[in-house]
């Protein structure tokens, strides 16, 4: 070692000293995300399959799209159909399992690389760290849905246009008004994506193995996929977190239907607010024992 | 807004040692980890925490800086419980347990930011400075990922200096490091304790720990079976003492017949026997009172290594009272 003068030492009794925010804890939080390879799985899944999308559709130049879904039926006459599209396609399982990829893994892997008693033994407090996580898990959950939903919207106007569109209810939007409901659209999708993400990070706390709690995250919402159609539980339909994913819808109705958009605010605030209630309680009182 | 905010009022004693446990204990089921610790480690002393694997050094230190929570009992740090008050208990205070840890992905430099942005208080300012006094600025745009074990080691010690701690807490800091980087590591540790900073070593390398500390705990099976000064620890053991005279036959005929000269016996260097001090002095009067002329007196103080093993292996020195700082 060097003989490099050391600063003396802090005067551990002192009367004030200034410790960092959360602020600082999650930016932090944000910069170790960025620096990780993996991150950019998820982000990479959902801004290539709308890019994939985009370029089938090109080359098999299929103006006449029938279907069901009044989006899919004008996907060449307008670009704006193409992220309104892609939000339905990717909102089922894609989206949710990007999210759950860093949600399920951002307190695991910390326990299991030894690095969460590095960040502990600092001068920020457990709920500081925990919180910083979740913002960072949920910061990157929007992230994806902005990207993906960018991603269709530029492919989708460089490739047919930026037109009018015409919504559920069959009403003609002006270009820029779609432009508007686009992202609106996609902010409304985040609550439920929202409400994924906390459970992530609880099952991320609790079971300290991220393969554990990313499988089990994308499990809860194949399970209330299959939940949904059990007969006879039509019943609990309105309240599983997966039939959320459409609340999204009222605001392509003319007029807005706000309905199903307050529901779900409501039922993903009941499984989102109890998942981070009982993952604060896990990372403030469990043993940090790993590494 | 990224800033930093100004906490409230520490609130530890000013009178606190760096230090104080009282009857803590971890249980792991049934599994009694640590059996009704108390330690004192004083402002300014490099105390030693010594014990065999699985003795319950490492859990100790964890429940010392908040990571575990203690079954019973408590820990304070200048008067301060981590548990109780969280990262307010640990101003003032670093160190590592076990191995240090860091984020593969990132250089030592960003990891060293990133630990000083955690810190608060211009840690930040503190980079360059900790990097040279362990050498490893040359490698500091570098990722960890590729750091050889002595490498974290030293980046451990840096990341700790990094808070200008007045405790410093180091769980086998010289594990893994080659002779050189171990003669470093004490050379580093004596000029922190030169500095002033208090120091909590759990080592393995008893020669390390007899060298650097003057104070020790000795754990064995979750328990102390002893806790003081190293000196004591030694004299407690027993010392021994090596005489040569001018007439080495009948200085043991005499040495067998003084009252507190224990295990006297000859040899080719003369005779050598086991006594307290003030018994060795009778028996210099009574060799002097004999005609008997002492060529040389040699103490023989046990090592730490002899009292380990005796401590930690049964046939043990009884436990000193603990001393209440």
């Amino acid at each position: 070692m060097s003989s490099a003068a050391i600063s003396p030492p802090a005067p551990a009794r002192r009367a004030r000293v200034r410790r960092p925010s959360t602020a600082t804890v999650y930016r932090w939080e944000l910069r170790k995300l960025i620096s990780q390879k993996r991150t950019y799985l998820g982000l990479a899944l959902v801004v290539i399959l709308p890019l994939f999308f985009v370029v089938f559709q090109n080359v098999h130049q299929r103006h006449d799209r029938g279907g069901d879904n009044i989006f899919a039926a004008q996907i060449t006459q307008s670009g704006l159909a193409t992220p309104v599209l892609m939000l339905l396609f990717l909102s089922v399982f894609m989206l949710p399992l990007a999210a759950s990829l860093v949600a399920g893994d951002i307190v695991a892997a910390e326990d299991g690389n030894g690095t969460l008693k590095t960040i502990l033994t600092r001068s920020v407090n457990r709920g500081q760290v925990f919180a910083a996580k979740t913002m960072a898990a949920m910061t990157y959950a929007a992230v994806a849905v902005f990207s993906s939903a960018a991603v269709a919207t530029v492919a989708g106007i460089a490739s047919w246009g930026f037109h009018s569109v015409r919504s559920f209810s069959g009403t003609v939007v002006s270009a820029p008004e779609a432009l508007l409901l686009v992202f609106a659209s996609n902010a409304i999708y985040l609550i439920p994506l929202l409400a994924v993400a906390a459970f992530g990070v609880l099952l991320s706390t609790a079971t300290r193995n991220s393969a554990a709690a990313v499988v089990g995250t994308v499990g809860l919402v194949i399970l209330l996929f299959i939940v949904a159609q059990i007969p006879g539980l039509e019943g609990i339909r309105p309240y599983l977190l997966t039939e959320q994913f459409e609340n999204w819808h009222g605001l392509l109705r003319t007029p807005t239907d706000w309905t199903p958009i307050a529901h779900s605010a409501w039922v993903c605030a009941l499984y989102l607010v109890p998942a981070l209630f009982a993952g604060y309680l896990i990372f403030l009182r469990r043993d940090v024992a790993g590494g | 807004m990224l800033g930093t905010r100004a906490t409230e009022d520490a609130v530890g004693s000013h009178e606190a040692p760096p230090v104080r446990a009282r009857g803590l204990v971890k249980r792991y089921d049934e599994v009694l980890a640590v059996d009704h610790v108390d330690l004192n480690v004083g402002a300014g002393d490099v105390y030693g925490f010594l014990g065999p694997n699985g003795a319950g050094k490492t859990t100790t230190l964890r429940m010392a800086l908040g990571l575990i929570t203690p079954t019973e009992g408590a820990v304070e740090l200048f008067g301060r419980d981590p548990m109780r008050q969280g990262a307010r208990a640990l101003q003032g205070v670093a160190g590592f347990v076990e191995a240090p840890r860091f984020y593969p992905y990132l250089s030592a430099r960003k990891n060293l930011e990133l630990l000083a942005a955690l810190d608060g208080d211009g840690a930040v300012r503190r980079i360059e400075q900790v990097l040279d006094v362990v050498e490893l600025s040359p490698r500091a745009k570098h990722r960890v990922g590729g750091y050889s074990h002595g490498m974290r080691q030293r980046l451990g010690i840096a990341a700790a200096l990094l808070r200008s701690p007045s405790l410093l807490i180091l769980d086998e800091p010289a594990t893994g490091l080659d002779p050189a980087g171990m003669r470093d590591m004490r050379q580093l540790i004596r000029r922190l304790a030169g500095d002033g900073i208090t120091v909590l070593l759990s080592s393995h390398q008893l020669p390390e720990v007899q060298e650097l500390c003057d104070r020790v705990a000795i754990v064995d099976s979750g328990r102390v079976v002893y806790e003081g000064a190293l000196a004591d620890l030694r004299r407690q053991g027993g010392a021994g003492y090596q005489m040569r005279t001018t007439d080495d036959a009948k200085a043991l005929e005499l040495a067998r017949a003084q009252a507190g000269i224990e295990h006297a016996g000859g040899g080719a260097h003369g005779i050598h026997f086991q006594a307290q001090e003030h018994d060795v002095g009778e028996l210099t009067l009574a060799l002097a009172g004999a005609s008997i002329g002492i060529l040389a007196l040699t103490p023989e103080l046990a090592t730490l290594e002899d009292l380990f093993f005796r401590l930690t292996e049964g046939n043990g020195v009884p436990q000193r009272e603990v001393e209440i700082a």
